[in-house]
């Protein structure tokens, strides 16, 4: 198995657990800013949608250097 | 009312189940013992992959123990000193060597080579095939699907639009069209762009329908996979590329190149990356909607191919249910892939038609700082 020690795997590895931790992040955000002022949501939404798309980009960047 | 539903359900179960099945009968049965097992996953990945491409042929279903394919050829054309002309059926499936005015050309791997009478395939040191290719101009199944769908949409909105010169409500399928054009219009092109928004916003209607009917297809058993191929995306790209920088005005340039109120050194430092930012926004565009694509595709192949490996009865129904599950959250991810394509270049024509002196008030005293 040497395909185990691949690093270019375990760095695209880690970019995907950086970006699921993002995206927690944001999805957190929204909710509780949506919670707080639930007039606001589609406009919150709509920003999430946007910079989650971005970071969405970010780690598919990292799967296809790979 | 009730039992209206429950048929309408089980219709659309019965849609899907036939949509997945015929998916999945087209895999090959594997043969015994545990070399069969290692060839049934070889197969899958194999299956996955000719799926993911592009094809000279529209290939309804293939039948595994006759070799027999249902469908029907498309022509290619291919540039090569000269139009060539001929029918993929004449390839047979990559098996014949075809002649056009003394060249061979062959089809190997779903790409046309060209070859000598024999049609032989040499190979570099990385095991890629070194035969030249000619310039390839083939109407493809994808190149197809694409013309048709363009057809399909220039007469779905030339009747929503000439409706309105009678009516000012929309007939029959227009009422289902005229909330998602206001849609795009209201939510994402009036926001976004600002004032000049009506320039824009056919643009951005053609290309929202476009990709979200297309990534439809996608799902439906024809086995298109046209926005899960990276030269449509990066095509799609490059028109919003082009849009945003022929309409970008003075601010537009002046913040890539000299930006105000930023140190001198830290302009020459920051203007190459603003340049490289020009390309990263439609590289980010043609990516994403291409990776997500091609990865749905992927996951429900692979899903389908599970049942195959396994064969018993616990597997089966479960991965069935799973893919049932992922095809719906396709039908999710097809709408949102199209808004977001048409989000983001709306962002980035707006971006670039911004007036921006009401932006810093530090340079006009008129306006208190908060």
């Amino acid at each position: 198995m040497e395909e185990a020690l691949n690093l270019d795997l375990i760095g695209a590895g880690l970019i995907i657990i950086g970006a699921g931790i993002g995206l927690g992040k944001i999805g957190g955000a929204a909710m509780e800013g949506i919670a707080r002022q639930p007039e606001a949501a589609g406009k919150i939404q709509t920003a999430m949608i946007i910079i989650a798309a971005l970071l969405e980009g970010v780690a598919f960047a990292a799967l296809f250097a790979v | 009312m009730q039992k209206e539903n429950v048929a309408k359900f089980l219709l659309a179960c019965l849609l899907m189940f036939v949509s997945i099945s015929s998916q999945a009968f087209t895999a090959k049965e594997p043969q015994e013992g545990e070399d069969a097992k290692v060839n049934t996953k070889e197969e899958i990945k194999a299956y996955i992959d000719h799926h993911l491409q592009d094809s000279y042929y529209v290939n309804f279903f293939s039948d595994a123990e006759t070799g027999a394919h249902y469908g029907f050829p498309l022509p290619v054309i291919l540039w090569d000193d000269g139009l060539k002309i001929f029918s993929s059926g004449k390839f047979h499936h990559g098996e014949n060597v075809v002649e056009v005015d003394g060249q061979h050309y062959r089809l190997y791997h779903s790409h046309i080579y060209k070859t000598d009478a024999e049609g032989t395939i040499h190979y570099n040191e990385n095991g890629f095939p070194s035969n030249e290719r000619p310039w390839d101009f083939s109407i493809t199944k994808n190149v197809l699907t694409m013309i048709l769908v363009a057809l399909f949409m220039l007469i779905l909105f030339r009747q929503l639009a000439k409706t309105y010169k009678n009516r000012p409500i929309p007939k029959k399928f227009g009422r289902v069209l005229e909330p998602l054009v206001l849609y795009v219009r209201d939510e994402i092109a009036k926001p976004n762009i600002g004032k000049n928004y009506r320039k824009y916003t056919s643009f951005l209607l053609t290309v929202f329908f476009f990709i979200w009917i297309l990534n439809l297809l996608g799902m439906t058993p024809l086995g298109v996979n046209v926005t899960g191929n990276i030269a449509v995306t990066f095509a799609l790209a490059l028109v919003t590329f082009i849009i945003v920088q022929f309409s970008g005005n003075k601010d537009y340039w002046k913040h890539i190149f000299w930006m105000p109120g930023v140190p001198v050194p830290m302009k020459i430092i920051l203007a190459p990356i603003e340049v490289l930012g020009m390309f990263t926004k439609p590289f980010a565009l043609m990516i994403r909607l291409f990776a997500n694509m091609t990865a749905g595709h992927v996951v429900v192949m692979t899903l389908l191919g599970l049942i195959v490996v396994f064969q018993n009865w616990i597997a089966g129904p479960s991965f069935f249910g799973f893919t049932i599950f992922i095809s719906i959250i396709e039908l999710l991810v097809a709408f949102l892939q199209a808004y977001i394509f048409t989000l983001l270049s709306a962002l980035y024509i707006g971006m670039a038609v911004e007036e921006h002196d009401d932006h810093h008030p530090a340079d006009n005293e008129d306006i208190p700082v908060i």
